[in-house]
């Protein structure tokens, strides 16, 4: 009898414990710091917290769930996959609803109503007034957004050009450069880079208006419910109405917003596409993708074999002052980011020479894979033995008839192999030409992805497809391997 | 070649050599491995530099002491001596035709038609003729060997100079070898070949005159017969005698 009152009196303890536990357990939200103010952003005066209207409304959640609130920095276009697999509570950064995020996710009561809007040039101001009048145009958007969906629906319609990019600032210097006729983009981050940069106007009418929201993981309707009462109480009490005039993005609209969800409380479920439908719709644009990436990649290899045999050349057969410029191009090249050559390239020298993305990308690539091939040729071309040149030499051949017939012919056989490897790297590397607005078959897929809410289908779709160009050309480079490794031993 | 002196960094390899080499003569240039006679060769073809001495063919300096020249300024002399090395050194991507081809088309600016006749004929001689679509990877050594000559001679020089002809051979094949030279120096009005060797028999057997290098110069030279018959110099009698025990022939790889 008294084992079992200690037995008793330990689970009553234990669950004590536990209970306490989980009332101290912190609020994890995640959020892209990255995309600034003011929804999130790293505060100036401590860059170690964060500050910004979701920060405030991560705060308010956590207090109304009697949690202490903490951030987890995550990319935007990761959010909603990082939520389903547990990384943290709740994803909020400018979340935008959408049907596919209902189908997938748990997702609160839309918390800001924010209009999509069009930035034109000054000049062109009267003429870009609406969608319409951009046909044929190009008009830049982040990718993977409700902004960039309308323009692809509009690209359909009237022949359109959208241009992707990764951040909301390029899209703008962008439109002031010249490289874009317009941007679409939420008021909130047009009117930023409005005050920040200027020399643009944005045009009164809305091209469509949408909603931010709070992600949870999908089995996790208890927590969407209770923020949702939160919220609703915040509507009620005038907190969010503080928070956002804090932040300068009160006005009408969102009185108006605030009265219809608090007078609609049964909001209509949403209806995602079945993942059979979601394939058939993406597929023709993955196909255009691998197209864009296959272009690139060939084009760019062209490039970097012509200058890797030059530099090779040079640095074979070159004087001392070409030898030490052509090894400081190779190893600038080899090592530093190919990412931070393509910015150079495309937004760095765009007030020198402004060339078109696809351009700057073909060059970007072909420039840094250049440096990797002439050292490929370099050591191709010393491996032919002495032996041969010397023969060659005193049959009365000149060094440019013995570069052409005998050393350049053997030390192809030497470097075709590694080449054919560099072009699988390459063709993989050209995913990261997506910095510099290219939408490429990563891109696409990562748009999909994040329209769907699922890198499962995508993933595998866009796996294939590399696998497709990729495998063949590892096989043929084993091939030739064999083929040659006893002829030039 | 006149007082020639080659020094490989500041080790004097050999100094103040003389030779003559007439048209239709064999020269055996003879001694113990590491002597010197393929640095020496290599002088004659500019492809090693000397410090001292003259090179001249038919009476007119074809190279003087100093760096090895530009291609450019060597065009008269790669036309006047062509160079077999010890290893045949086929460029291995093309075939023999092409490899024996290669120079007369573009060196010499020679119709394909011509080269290819020409080329044919030249391995008809060797006894490859058979082998003419062979890639190098499919030859014997002692066709590789042949092929190698005759991709030397097919730019027609006066003079042949050849290293070690023999090291890969075995009996049968390095008597073919030494036939087909007597025949190289009766062609054209008189070639002249000389031949770096450490083979006593094969020196014996086909060279016309023997120069025996050793300590990094001429020590004895003369008729094959004499020199290699009455031995005045103890390198010469040490050659000899090495050449009895180490016959080259062991190197067989046919």
């Amino acid at each position: 009898m008294r084992t079992a009152t200690r037995v008793t009196l330990l689970c009553i303890g234990l669950l004590l414990e536990a209970g306490k536990a989980c009332a101290q357990q912190p609020l994890r939200w995640g959020g892209d710091a990255e995309g600034g103010a003011p929804f999130v952003e790293a505060d100036p005066a401590n860059p170690a917290r964060v500050r910004g209207f979701d920060v405030e409304i991560a705060e308010l959640l956590a207090r109304g769930l009697r949690r202490e609130p903490q951030f987890v920095q995550v990319a935007w276009s990761s959010i909603e996959s990082s939520v389903e697999r547990g990384d943290f509570d709740i994803g909020m950064s400018g979340v935008e609803d959408r049907p596919e995020l209902r189908a997938r996710h748990a997702v609160s009561l839309p918390y800001f109503e924010f209009r999509e809007v069009l930035a034109v040039r000054h000049a062109d101001s009267a003429r870009f007034r609406r969608l319409t009048d951009l046909a044929g145009k190009r008009v830049g958007t982040l990718g993977a957004t409700q902004a960039y969906q309308i323009l692809l629906a509009e690209q359909a319609r009237t022949g359109l050009v959208p241009v992707s990019y990764d951040d909301d600032v390029h899209p703008y210097s962008d439109l002031l450069a010249g490289r874009l006729d317009a941007v679409l983009l939420d008021h909130i981050i047009a009117e930023r880079s409005l005050r920040r940069i200027g020399g643009f106007v944005l045009e009164p009418e809305a091209v469509a208006t949408g909603h931010y929201v709070a992600v949870l993981a999908r089995a996790n309707t208890t927590l969407r419910d209770s923020v949702n009462d939160i919220l609703r109480t915040a509507m009620r009490d005038g907190s969010l109405e503080r928070t956002f005039r804090t932040w300068a993005v009160w006005d009408d609209a969102q009185a108006r917003h605030f009265a219809r969800v608090l007078s609609d409380t049964a909001r209509a479920a949403a209806t995602g596409q079945s993942t059979v439908t979601s394939v058939a719709a993406y597929v023709p644009a993955l196909l255009r993708a691998l197209l864009v990436t296959v272009l690139l990649s060939v084009l760019a290899m062209a490039i970097a074999v012509v200058a890797g045999a030059g530099i090779a050349a040079g640095r074979v057969y070159g004087s001392r002052i070409s030898r030490i410029i052509l090894t400081s191009y190779v190893e600038l090249m080899r090592g530093t980011p190919l990412l931070l050559q393509l910015f150079v390239i495309y937004y760095g020298l765009s007030s020198v020479i402004r060339l078109p993305a696809f351009a700057a990308a073909v060059l970007g690539l072909g420039l840094n894979y250049a440096a990797y091939e002439s050292e490929i040729y370099r050591s191709a071309l010393q491996a032919v033995p002495r032996l041969q040149l010397e023969v060659a030499r005193t049959l009365g051949l000149s060094e440019l008839q013995i570069f052409r017939l005998v050393r350049g012919p053997q030390a192809l056989r030497f470097a075709l192999a590694p080449m054919t490897n560099d072009f699988v790297a390459l063709l993989k590397d050209s995913s990261l030409v997506s910095v510099i607005t290219v939408v490429e078959l990563t891109k696409e897929t990562a748009i999909y992805a994040t329209n769907i809410g699922s890198w499962v289908v995508p993933g595998l779709l866009c796996a294939a497809l590399y696998l497709v160009i990729s495998l063949p050309l590892a096989r043929y480079a084993r091939r030739l391997e064999r083929r040659w490794r006893g002829s030039v031993a | 070649m006149r007082g020639l002196r080659v020094e490989h960094g500041t080790r004097v390899i050999v100094s103040a050599m003389n030779l003559d080499l007439a048209p239709g003569e064999v020269h055996a240039l003879m001694g113990v491995s590491g002597v010197g006679k393929t640095t020496v060769l290599r002088a004659l073809v500019a492809l090693q530099p000397f410090s001292e001495g003259t090179v001249m063919i038919d009476d007119v300096v074809a190279l003087r002491p100093g760096p090895v020249p530009r291609e450019r300024q060597l065009r008269a002399l790669r036309r006047s001596i062509g160079l077999v090395f010890q290893a045949p050194s086929l460029f291995e991507h093309l075939t023999v035709l092409d490899n024996v081809t290669l120079a007369p088309l573009h060196a010499l600016g020679a119709t394909r038609a011509d080269a290819e006749t020409a080329a044919r004929r030249l391995l008809e001689e060797l006894g490859v003729a058979s082998r003419a679509d062979a890639l190098p990877r499919e030859l014997s050594g002692g066709e590789a060997q042949r092929v190698a000559i005759a991709r030397a001679l097919a730019v027609d020089p006066g003079i042949l100079l050849m290293d070690e002809p023999t090291s890969a051979l075995d009996p049968a094949r390095r008597g073919s070898l030494g036939q087909a030279l007597r025949q190289l120096a009766r062609e054209r009005g008189g070639r002249g070949i000389l031949v770096a060797t450490h083979d006593v028999e094969f020196a014996q057997s086909y060279a016309d005159r023997v120069e025996v290098l050793a300590g990094g110069e001429i020590v004895e030279e003369g008729p094959a017969a004499v020199v290699l018959g009455s031995p005045t110099h103890p390198a010469t009698r040490d050659l000899l005698r090495h050449g009895e025990k180490n016959n080259p022939t062991h190197e067989f790889n046919e």
